[in-house]
């Protein structure tokens, strides 16, 4: 039996003990609340020579992600982490990582973008990254983001599937608030995610290569396709490194994570930590007597549409709570569920509700308000409705 | 190993300068020879050159997919960060050395090549991080003067009175009114750096340039003047002639900045009006028809004159007296 240790620590803490015992060869990166504690503690460890990483204080996140470019085509095992604004400023650079296949991991501590300017919790940042070709995870607390961020390593250095991983974690709600976390020893995470093995390193001088062509209309299309390829074998690799995962650690994790949802007729389906608070409301009514379950969706890229379908068909009503807006169109994770159910024999009544931009509180009282409109079939599929805001 | 004519003979004819043929570059443009002086030079001296290119001619021209004309490794990532890319792989070559999984007697050199718009422009503040945080790693500016691969827009370097087709020469604006931003100056205040100014009309000055970057425990900015003869509007002929013109001019002087060490190294005994280095470029053309033509070329030659003045009194100033 491995022996673990548990620790009260932050979201923020949590992804820099993860990033200390992956080790990475080079860490680029920007502070920015509220991600900046994760670039603290790392910088602590490289000072103490906690770790043999080389890090880049960059002077800016678009930086940041130029030089894990750099540092990943080398042949290096590269990470950056980031939020809001500062995944913005990225963004350019974030589609490059994705496009040459490059296996980086970042966490992303989730906040509101501007404008107007608001540094608490929405995912407005990462939802603007959704069709990158980045994979991405969300955690609901701490210890997922210490174990995800772990997987996260493996998933992305997969041979079918080479390509970056965002590791979402709500900004302040996980970053800085304390929870115990079991973590694991070093040796175990070191050997858990093993030595990176480069594809045509830019450092190896003897074979010379080519990173970032010009391609035209003749090639890129094919290269597209390639990562949508790369993007659907992930449903092939990561379910069997969670299973690695689950017998070193007896943590189980999927694409998503089915909460009381046996007989569940009322589902409600939402991503990050709101997903604590919803298991809290699924208590209740179930002492209750009502049949409610959660639905928390854990990988939002590539999106688990199977998934979907096995738990969501047949249910009576599937209530979707989005972080996001999509301005003049239906909110991102609600538009996923909504699509995945087209094909479904038996079409639950579906409503969406938008809830908690720039940080406004989600409460259990809100969410029992969202689950009673469903246990009343109020719901309709395109009316968007908003929790917690004045109107 | 010093640099010898002899060991660059042998690298140039045996086609190890890292830039293959094949490039789909304009025939007389001054960026391929930029980069080939720059390359041989190392590859003279026993470098192994690790290249990262920013967006530009040179970029788009010599790696059309499926084909790439580098021989030595090549990466492109974007237009404005060719500098913190650079910064990236000479990291990951630092952390994988001491990791020992680089080989211990090959000598890498890290080289960022970028345009003007590239440089001076959009990749300003890219290229100020890297510098500020010492990175050993040479990047070399091709100046030609404006965004000449998308057409011939104004860049931050463009000068006065070029025709350009964002700020062109009309009846009421005599085409650019400002002058060249000073990047040598601009990189040469982050102080732990050796900057210096080449051309490709000054081989041997060029060659001995990327001789001291090379051996520079820090960061070398290298700016080179780098004529686009389809813009420039000048015979294919004429490209490495036109540089000698803009030393001889005092248009592009010669010089060096080595930790603060101003030291100037081509002094010509008499100079030509900057009037020649203009008149025989096209691009000016539209700036010569105008009635204020001889009052605009009078500012420039002031200018040239006075930044000589200034370059001899720096040079005055600072001798054996590095800064950092």
């Amino acid at each position: 039996m491995i022996k673990t240790h548990k620790e009260a620590i932050t979201g923020a803490q949590a992804a820099a003990y993860a990033m200390k015992q992956i080790e990475p060869d080079v860490v680029a990166a920007y502070p920015i609340t509220p991600q900046t504690p994760i670039v603290e503690y790392f910088a602590k460890y490289v000072a103490d020579g906690v770790v043999r990483t080389e890090m880049i204080p960059v002077e800016s996140e678009h930086s940041a992600m130029s030089a894990v470019v750099g540092a990943a085509a080398a042949g290096a095992r590269a990470m950056t982490a980031t939020s809001a604004n500062g995944l913005a400023l990225m963004h350019e650079i974030v589609y490059i990582a994705a496009s040459m296949r490059l296996p980086v991991v970042m966490p992303v501590v989730n906040r509101a973008l501007s404008g107007p300017i608001n540094i608490h919790c929405d995912h407005s940042d990462t939802m603007a990254e959704r069709d990158s070709g980045w994979i991405q995870i969300f955690c609901e607390d701490s210890q997922e983001v210490y174990d995800l961020m772990i997987m996260a390593v493996r998933l992305a250095e997969h041979e079918q599937v080479r390509l970056p991983v965002m590791v979402n974690q709500d900004g302040f709600i996980i970053s800085h608030g304390v929870e115990p976390v079991e973590l694991l020893p070093d040796e175990v995470v070191k050997s858990f995610v093993g030595e990176l093995k480069p594809l045509y390193p830019l450092l190896d001088i003897d074979h010379p290569v080519t990173y970032g062509p010009l391609d035209l209309y003749d090639y890129y299309f094919e290269h597209k396709r390639q990562q949508i390829e790369a993007m659907k074998n992930v449903f092939k690799v990561f379910p069997s490194i969670t299973e690695e995962f689950y017998k070193l650690t007896g943590r189980r994790y999927n694409f998503v994570e089915p909460y009381r949802m046996d007989d569940a007729q009322y589902v409600m389906v939402a991503l990050g930590s709101t997903n604590g608070t919803i298991k809290y409301v699924v208590d209740q009514l179930r002492e209750e007597g009502r049949k409610v379950g959660l639905l928390k969706i854990w990988m939002f890229r590539p999106f688990p549409k199977a998934e979907v379908q096995r738990y969501l068909t047949g249910r009576k009503a599937v209530v979707v709570l989005d972080r996001s807006a999509s301005f003049g169109a239906e909110a991102p994770l609600y538009e996923a569920i909504k699509s995945s159910l087209y094909e479904a024999a038996a079409k639950p009544l579906l409503g969406s509700f938008v809830y908690g931009l720039g940080g406004r509180d989600i409460n259990p009282e809100l969410v029992r308000f969202a689950f009673e409109k469903a246990m009343k079939h109020e719901l309709v599929a395109d009316q968007e409705l908003y929790l917690g805001l004045r109107e | 190993m010093p640099l010898t004519m002899k060991k660059l003979a042998e690298v140039f004819t045996n086609k190890e300068t890292g830039l293959t043929q094949g490039h789909r570059m304009c025939p007389g443009c001054g960026a391929p020879i930029t980069v080939k002086l720059a390359l041989m030079t190392a590859k003279a001296l026993g470098y192994e050159p690790v290249i990262g290119f920013a967006t530009g001619c040179m970029e788009v021209s010599s790696t059309i997919y499926p084909f790439t004309s580098w021989s030595v490794p090549y990466i492109h990532n974007a237009f404005e960060n060719v500098a913190a890319t650079i910064s990236g792989v000479e990291t990951a070559y630092r952390s994988l050395k001491k990791a020992g999984k680089i080989p211990a007697d090959r000598k890498y050199a890290f080289f960022a090549f970028g345009g003007d718009g590239g440089t001076y422009d959009i990749g300003l503040q890219s290229l100020s991080g890297a510098v500020e945080r010492g990175h050993k790693f040479i990047y070399i500016l091709y100046d030609n003067e404006g965004y000449m691969n998308t057409g011939n827009q104004r860049s931050g370097s463009t000068p006065p009175g070029a025709d350009t087709t964002t700020a062109p020469v009309g009846k009421k604006i005599p085409g650019k009114v400002q002058l060249k931003k000073n990047i040598v100056e601009i990189i040469a205040g982050h102080e732990y750096v050796y900057a210096a100014t080449v051309t490709i009309g000054e081989p041997m000055d060029f060659m001995s340039k990327i001789e001291k970057a090379l051996s520079f425990e820090g960061p070398s900015f290298i700016a080179a003047l780098s004529p686009c003869v389809r813009y420039w509007r000048v015979p294919e002929d004429q490209t490495v002639d036109i540089t000698k013109l803009a030393v001889q001019t005092k248009y592009w002087p010669l010089y060096e900045v080595d930790r603060g060490v101003y030291r100037i190294t081509r002094k010509p005994t008499s100079f030509k009006p900057v009037s020649e280095f203009i008149k025989i470029q096209e691009r000016f053309r539209l700036l010569l028809q105008r009635p204020d033509a001889e009052e605009i070329i009078n500012e420039i030659q002031q200018y040239v004159d006075k930044r000589w003045d200034r370059l001899l009194a720096l040079e005055a100033a600072t001798k054996d007296k590095p800064i950092r």
